[in-house]
């Protein structure tokens, strides 16, 4: 018993270890602004530099005890506080932290600032202060300017093969797409469904739809039809042997010819009732009590005589 | 005292009805009508017409009453939530495979290719939506009303066109309701006198070893072909596992009996609460019935039509009788009865009930893996 627990609790543990640390996988540097003149203000009404990060999972994410840097030698350079609620970041949405060198100002203040003269290299461990999850090298930029993936969460790791900054691209604010700073929100902005837009123009009257729909409804039931189809056989030869087993016969030795054929549905309910005639009994319910009037004949444990009280007469 | 009685008046009903409050008033009383008097489907009809009246009567929705279902917080809006967020149909799915025998289906795989071709009704729906200027995620969430299957339409169109969900529930349901009527016509058209009288051979027995298999295998191969249908075709599966396990015997009645009536009691209330007049009454409604009901006409053709065509490629004692075509949709098992008393009609000693069952239950898989890949390509 305690071998089988402790089998379960390692499974357990197995489990979950690389569940754990592939959730913080998706947590991503998505934008970074390291001289703000006049983008966004944080709750103080100050511009500083900040960094966006990016919650790629379809699940929510709590970033407490994560480490955020601007030097790999010092990787837990700044823990993300543990206790806010605002360290779990909803599925698919971004949290800003600023790069002020103020942390007591509150939790998304870092005790670090990015410098402008030189690239920044800003990193995010996880609280093992040892994985790093995601790590990006900023590029000089202009005021203003900010350092931004083209698409959220999208990088590298998409594994197509090209360089991590072929999916970054450097922002100037202008007001044409792909030249937006989004602090806090989408990097690329999509008015519409893609999928939906791409439908639309592409297969217009749903001819294709249809027939790639119908064609994988179709190989689902069949495939499904042909397992069955072969757990049937195997089942009806299975039967077959053990039917000639009990008639003393031996399977390999007879043409499949003359093997003896399978039961009708008609023999098999006339046996079936049969036997319930015969024993009355049930054949699988476990939990059904059939409650049958027994009379029993004369004893004394059961007589009235014997086992009322007399009424205690007073005198 | 004057002005206490004018202010009480302003949140009466009375004094914020309009005319399309009196109209979906009209309509859910027309349900219930249709259920209790004409025995239309009255397990969903009565729930979703009761709905409709609870959720149009009118009222004053600044004075902060929080009664509306999509006030945020009100108790309509919290069991509501079971359908915007999709929990419902998965649960009343635990329920329909707790309930279906898929002896008929093991017995006879071929068969599953019939549920699989009346699947047509939903895609021939789903182009005819686009001609009529449906945007194509739209298109998808009406057209599965052609599936035949109730909890389907609503977990799709609740995850595609939420505005919709209404109309298509209304839709989807008032449908199954009148398989009965729309079927029968179709299926002496596209028949011979002939072909409705094949006899089929009785199915073979089926090893209870076989039906506890069929759930786990069954599971396993429709959601790695279609990973999006894994809430109704997971919940399906399993609920046929309780029921066919043999050692789970108080969970699939529980499955089957008390937690699905508690499921459709919410479901079918909540639809009809959240048909309200403002998106009721529009002109895409009229457009959602008139697509739902071609796509019930197109299913229960194509099944036919499907097995008028195997039969080109079966030997003569192995022919399909087509009669059993309409049952490709998944309304179980109002479409298996439909064939069984069609065949009756013309051959007393033809029982189809069986046969039928077999598309039947393989249409209920079928309209869930179609949910499945319309819900990956389009959500």
């Amino acid at each position: 018993m305690k071998r089988k627990i402790l089998l379960l609790a390692a499974l357990v543990l197995l489990g979950c270890s690389p569940m754990f640390s592939q959730a913080r996988k998706g947590l991503k540097i998505n934008e970074v602004m390291v001289l703000n003149d006049s983008n966004a203000v944080d709750e103080y009404g100050r511009h500083s530099a900040w960094i966006e990060l990016f919650n790629s999972n379809y699940a929510s994410m709590q970033i407490s005890s994560v480490f955020l840097t601007n030097d790999t030698t010092k990787p837990t350079l700044y823990p993300v506080p543990l206790g806010d609620v605002k360290t779990r970041i909803p599925k698919r949405q971004h949290v800003i932290f600023w790069a002020d060198n103020r942390p007591t100002d509150g939790t998304f203040h870092v005790n670090f600032t990015l410098d402008p003269n030189k690239p920044n290299t800003i990193a995010i461990f996880d609280a093992d202060g040892k994985t790093m999850i995601d790590c990006v090298t900023v590029p000089v930029l202009k005021p203003g300017q900010s350092y931004a993936r083209i698409e959220d969460g999208v990088g590298a790791d998409k594994g197509d093969g090209r360089p991590e900054e072929a999916y970054w691209s450097v922002r100037d604010g202008s007001n044409t797409e792909g030249s937006y700073i989004t602090p806090g929100s989408a990097n690329k902005i999509k008015g519409t469904n893609p999928k939906i837009e791409e439908f639309k123009e592409k297969d217009e009257n749903g001819f294709a739809m249809t027939i790639t729909a119908m064609g994988i409804v179709f190989s689902a039931l069949i495939l499904l039809s042909i397992c069955f189809y072969i757990i049937s056989r195997f089942n009806a030869a299975r039967s077959q042997r053990k039917k000639m087993e009990a008639q003393g016969l031996s399977y390999g030795e007879i043409h499949p010819d003359e093997h003896p054929e399978g039961d009708s549905g008609e023999e098999i309910a006339a046996i079936a009732m049969a036997l319930h005639d015969h024993l009355d009994a049930h054949d699988r319910e476990s939990s059904v009590l059939t409650i049958n009037k027994v009379r029993k004949a004369y004893s004394p444990w059961s007589s009235h005589i014997y086992t009322l009280r007399q009424m205690p007469n007073r005198r | 005292m004057a002005s206490n009685i004018g202010q009480f008046w302003e949140l009466t009903g009375f004094a914020n009805a309009t005319w399309q409050h009196l109209v979906m008033l009209c309509v859910g009383l027309f349900f219930i009508w249709l259920a209790i008097k004409k025995d239309f489907e009255p397990m969903l009809l009565v729930p979703i017409g009761f709905g409709i009246l609870i959720g149009n009567i009118p009222f004053n929705p600044d004075a902060g009453l929080e009664v509306g279902i999509y006030e945020e917080g009100s108790v309509l809006n919290i069991l509501y939530k079971g359908v915007s967020a999709g929990w419902y149909p998965p649960l009343i799915f635990l329920g329909i495979g707790a309930m279906t025998d898929f002896t008929a289906l093991i017995a006879n795989p071929k068969l599953m290719l019939v549920g699989a071709a009346a699947q047509f009704g939903i895609f021939g729906a789903y182009m005819v939506a686009l001609l009529l200027g449906f945007m194509p995620d739209q298109a998808g969430a009406i057209a599965i009303i052609g599936g035949a299957d109730g909890p389907t339409a609503i977990f799709l169109s609740s995850k595609l066109a939420p505005n919709l969900m209404g109309a298509i529930a209304v839709s989807a349901y008032s449908y199954m309701a009148l398989v009965p009527v729309i079927q029968p016509p179709i299926m002496r058209l596209l028949t011979t006198k002939h072909e409705r009288l094949i006899k089929m051979k009785p199915a073979r027995a089926v090893a209870q070893s076989e039906k506890i298999i069929f759930p786990i295998v069954g599971l396993l191969l429709t959601c790695f072909v279609v990973p999006s249908g894994i809430p109704l075709l997971g919940m399906l599966f399993f609920g046929n596992l309780l029921r066919e396990c043999g050692v789970t015997n108080r969970l699939a009645k529980t499955a089957s009996n008390a937690l699905t009536d508690i499921v459709t009691i919410l479901l079918g209330m909540t639809v009809g609460a959240s048909t309200q007049a403002s998106t009721f009454l529009t002109k895409e409604t009229i457009f959602i019935f008139a697509l739902g009901f071609m796509a019930f006409i197109i299913a229960s053709a194509s099944g036919v039509l499907f097995v008028k065509f195997f039969n080109l490629f079966l030997p003569s004692s192995k022919k399909i009788n087509p009669l059993i075509g309409n049952a490709g949709v998944s309304a179980v098992p109002m479409s298996s009865r439909i064939s069984n008393n069609l065949g009756l009609e013309y051959d007393p000693s033809n029982y189809l009930l069986m046969h039928a069952m077999g598309p039947n239950v393989a249409g209920v898989i079928g309209s869930a893996v179609a949910a499945g890949v319309l819900l990956g390509f389009l959500a």
